[in-house]
């Protein structure tokens, strides 16, 4: 209470005195002459542009300078080291013409001051300037829109054949991942079909075959390092977003409309920890406004080696099996008796738990 | 055919526009003017345009209050404000706000920003104010719908700021609410009767803008003075002239993509949704698509940031050419490019949504129209600057504000080339990056071209001048804090640092800039006591500013400046003046300013 008391009183005075200040200026500018006082002002504040200026371009550097260690490091995908480029490229263009425009806008401000003896330079047009400046930046912007869809095209492009396929799910507020199985398919899947209950989080259908051999996990992804990757990914409720940020990557994830990204990851988890310590994390953020707990909606990506990938996946027991254990002690509940009229054996297998945060 | 009847017209006749629209003269020429006709309800456009200015201030009090209050939560959010619980009560118990709460906070502050402030607050005085004083007319072409504008604008304020008391609180899914999440009351509480008043008080707030947008167009073609061609209009004149086009073509499609958005909410439709499983309950929709709304929103949603920047543009190349004593560099270069914007807001909007699924082929249209957009942006850049260069620069507050307008459009444009480019956006899509670049492009740059005119006009609205030692302050304070703010969330959004996050704490990728949120924080709360300061300025100068003594204080050529110090409702007494030149003959032929109503003497230069 007190600090907040304080803060008001603060602030109430600092503009009571503020506008009294104010206030006197304008009568001691009456009294000195208003002309006067006017060119005092200009003098004052042509100053302050030129010093705005120098402290700008400074505290630019100065920003950079202690900052420029909390962006992320190392891209962790080869399209991430294009993006990088891409941004590189950028940087430096939009980095030279910044630059440039602030100070001669500020240097003007300076130079042209009101003074009595100056007369204003009539000049209201030049078409062999107004050429020049719509020329370069029209050869400027080409080659960055050239450089970007090169690149836009590389990451956005077919994955390579050889690309482990995962899907991913987001739901409010969490990630769950499907593997393809043995098989190398995922099995078809309907919405109507979920049934959390009933082991089936994701609408399976279990008189597709190749569903049987799919393996569900939820927060934690495994990939291979090395390989590429290739994301399906949806969404159960409200649109997310599979933010990757260390590899660079995103692709929002909608309802009813699957949509891909793949990359290949460069470095494993463990090397990364080496790198960056032992806090360091793959992790998944949901870039796309979800509803209240969108600020926590964290999964995390395991990049390993494909011995160690192999040896994960083995540990797993595919869904269907699940599935069948929980539906068939108990008769189907609600809605969902369609879904599980196939499953009739009993496996018992525990349901894969959600990883605490 | 305007143009001679207004030559002709006794100055007691009010609206004197058009030989056959002679129901209006019955209409306005003798009304009486009580306290509600002339305070209130008022057809007069210079007391529409002080109602739509003193509406938008109070928006953006409430609206800058709320960044205020979340910013807390930002900077510091490990403890608890006791402020926080007194401002929102059972939506911050013991001082913390609740996460429903904060992103109500933050959808309510972008759309009171963006719409009640920056197109309703921005536009709606300074078309009003403006229009007919610049072209030489009376009042608008339709007082009468101007009015209504007001009044509509109005209803959806009085709308919207109830939605802020009701029992699951406003609308908070974002202030471009995509459905599935707003339109389902079982995934957000801020989806419930929040968004429903969302919707309604949008559909209030678009019919005022159609109206008004109506009438400035239709104001600016047809009720020129005599001698008043399009390319002597002064930029203010063009840029309100393509900002209401904008308008006009843009504001419908929300309005029906905000209309199914309703029916889905309510009548059991399925435009925007498909296959959803929402709180363990499976939702009958299927076939439609999430992905509509988003084309549909960002039809508008693109064209209005334009609809919010353009007004700025004109107004800051006016005052800069007034204050430089020089005439606007390349005034045909400007409109051009005001031209060119206009017509490329309309096929760039699909760059907001490059993540979400959206086939890279088109994506790659979508990303050479839009770094199109730099090559008339940059156009403008460099023509104001020439336009100082080797001028005489009177350095008042509206001066200032005008370099500093120049200054955010050069920083938060050139970091549109990051992001409009889809292979970096990739990256820095919905992170700080964005934050950063749009609060300075159209958040403080327009709010810059505002100020800037707010200074500039205030003696003509009320025959008072502002104090320019707060205007200097002001003007100091909102550059450099402005700067300080968001200057490093550019850095943050380099790092990937997603926005819309109220606490970075569970992450080991952005849980880095907890010092530097601390210190944006505290910098926010500084600005926003400067802009109080702007306001109390405004309000104290209404009664007891410095009065304006010449009819032309600052030796301007525009129109406004031959009408009394304080004009009546019809403006001039006496005849409209004839124009017989462009707006911009500063320091021509060895004279500072030459008025547009002087006619062309035979010897002057020619230009």
């Amino acid at each position: 209470m007190s600090s907040n008391t304080w803060i008001i009183i603060a602030l109430i005075l600092g503009f009571i005195i503020t506008f009294q200040i104010a206030k006197a200026s304008e009568y001691v500018a009456v009294l000195r002459g208003e002309e006067r006082t006017r060119r005092e002002n200009n003098r004052i504040n042509a100053f302050l542009l030129l010093a705005f200026l120098v402290l700008g371009l400074f505290g630019v550097w100065y920003c950079n300078d202690i900052l420029k260690g909390r962006i992320l490091g190392e891209a962790a995908s080869d399209h991430g080291e294009r993006i990088d480029t891409m941004l590189y490229i950028t940087l430096a263009i939009t980095g030279i013409v910044f630059v440039i425009t602030q100070a001669l806008l500020f240097w003007f401000g300076y130079k042209y001051q009101e003074k009595e003896n100056r007369k204003a330079f009539y000049f209201p047009h030049n078409n062999k300037l107004e050429l020049i400046w719509t020329v370069i930046p029209a050869i400027t912007l080409t080659i960055l829109v050239g450089f970007g869809l090169y690149y836009w095209f590389q990451i956005t492009g077919e994955a390579p054949k050889n690309a482990q396929i995962v899907e991913v799910t987001g739901k409010q507020f969490g990630w769950e991942f499907r593997y393809p199985g043995r098989d190398g398919k995922l099995g078809k899947k309907y919405y109507k079909n979920i049934d959390e209950a009933n082991s089936n989080p994701l609408g399976q259908i279990w008189e597709d075959k190749d569903n049987h051999d799919d393996i569900y996990v939820s927060q934690e992804m495994h990939i291979v390092v090395g390989k590429p990757v290739k994301l399906i990914i949806g969404a159960k409720d409200v649109i997310h977003d599979v933010g990757l940020v260390h590899f660079r990557m995103k692709m929002d994830a909608v309802p009813g409309i699957p949509t891909t990204m793949w990359f290949t990851p460069k470095f494993t988890t463990k090397e990364m920890k080496e790198k960056y310590g032992p806090d360091f994390n793959y992790e998944i953020s949901c870039d796309q406004m979800c509803g209240s707990g969108h600020w926590s909606m964290r999964g995390t990506v395991v990049v390993e080696t494909q011995e160690e990938y192999d040896r994960w996946l083995a540990g797993k027991t595919p869904q269907y099996a699940a599935a069948k254990a929980a539906v068939a002690p108990a008769p189907p509940t609600g809605t969902m008796a369609n879904a599980t009229d196939t499953v009739n054996t009993s496996v018992s297998n525990g349901q894969p738990k959600e990883f605490a945060k | 055919m305007n143009q001679e009847s207004n030559n002709t017209v006794r100055p007691e006749v009010h609206v004197t526009h058009d030989g056959h629209h002679v129901e209006h003269d019955h209409g306005h020429g003798h009304h009486k003017e009580t306290f509600i006709t002339k305070y209130i309800f008022s057809q007069d456009h210079k007391t529409i345009a002080k109602q739509f200015l003193i509406s938008g201030m109070i928006w953006a009090v409430v609206g800058g209050l709320m960044s205020v209050l979340f910013r807390l939560q930002l900077g510091y959010p490990d403890q608890s404000f006791e402020i926080l619980e007194t401002f929102f009560g059972r939506w911050a118990e013991g001082g913390q706000i609740k996460p429903e709460f904060y992103y109500a906070l933050i959808t309510m502050h972008g759309t009171i920003l963006v719409f009640f402030v920056l197109t309703g607050g921005l536009s709606g005085t300074f078309a009003n104010l403006l229009i007919p004083l610049q072209v030489g007319a009376r009042d608008m072409a339709s007082p009468l719908m101007n009015m209504l504008s007001y009044w509509f604008f109005f209803i959806a304020s009085v709308i919207m700021m109830s939605s802020l008391f009701v029992q699951t609180g406003p609308a908070s899914g974002g202030w471009t609410s995509y459905p599935p999440l707003s339109a389902l009351g079982q995934a957000s509480e801020g989806s419930k009767v929040g968004m429903d008043l969302w919707l309604l008080s949008m559909a209030m707030f678009i019919v005022s803008s159609l109206l008004g947008g109506l009438n400035y167009i239709a104001t600016i073609l047809n009720m020129r003075t005599k001698g008043m061609s399009m390319t002597r209009m002064p930029l203010t004149m063009w840029a309100l002239f393509f900002t209401a086009i904008l308008g006009v073509l843009s504001f419908p499609v929300l309005l029906s993509g905000a209309i199914l958005l309703l029916f889905d909410r309510n009548l059991g439709t399925s435009f925007y949704l498909s296959d959803i499983y929402v709180k363990g309950q499976i939702m009958p929709n299927e076939g439609g698509s999430a992905i509509l709304y988003q084309h549909l929103f960002w039809f508008l949603g693109h064209p209005e940031v334009y609809i919010i920047i353009l007004p700025a543009m004109g107004l800051v190349s006016e005052v800069m050419s007034v204050n430089a004593r020089k005439p606007i560099f390349g005034y045909m270069a400007m409109v051009g490019s005001l031209f060119a914007i206009a017509i490329l807001a309309f096929l760039v909007w699909a760059h907001h949504m490059f993540v979400s699924g959206m086939s890279p082929f088109l994506g790659s249209f979508f990303v050479l129209l839009t770094l199109l957009i730099a090559i008339p942006s940059a156009i403008k850049v460099f023509n104001w600057i020439t336009t100082i260069w080797r001028g005489n620069l009177r350095l008042n507050p509206q001066m200032l504000f005008a370099i500093g307008f120049v200054s955010m459009f050069i920083s938060g444009g050139l970091t549109g080339i990051f992001l409009g480019n889809s292979t970096i956006d990739i990256h820095i899509h919905d992170t700080y990056f964005v934050i950063a670049h749009f609060h300075i492009v159209m958040g403080v740059a327009a709010f810059f071209g505002m100020f800037c005119g707010v200074y500039h006009w205030f003696p003509k609205m009320y025959g008072r001048y502002m104090n320019s030692t707060l205007g200097y302050i002001h003007f100091w304070g909102t550059l450099i804090g402005a700067y300080l703010i968001f200057w490093p969330m550019h850095y943050m959004g380099l790092a990937g640092v997603p926005r819309r996050y109220m606490d970075f704490r569970g992450w080991t990728s952005f849980n880095q800039f907890g010092e530097l949120n601390k210190f944006i924080s505290i910098v926010t709360i500084v600005v926003f006591a400067v802009q109080l300061l702007f306001i109390f300025n405004f309000f104290y100068s209404i009664w007891k500013g410095r009065k304006v003594r010449s009819m032309n204080p600052y030796g301007a050529n525009t129109l406004e400046w031959t009408t009394p110090i304080r004009p009546g409702h019809g403006n001039w007494v006496g005849e409209i003046p004839e124009v017989h030149r462009w707006a911009y003959d500063y320091s021509k032929d060895g004279r500072e300013f030459i008025p547009q109503t002087e006619p062309v003497s035979p010897n002057e230069t020619k230009h």
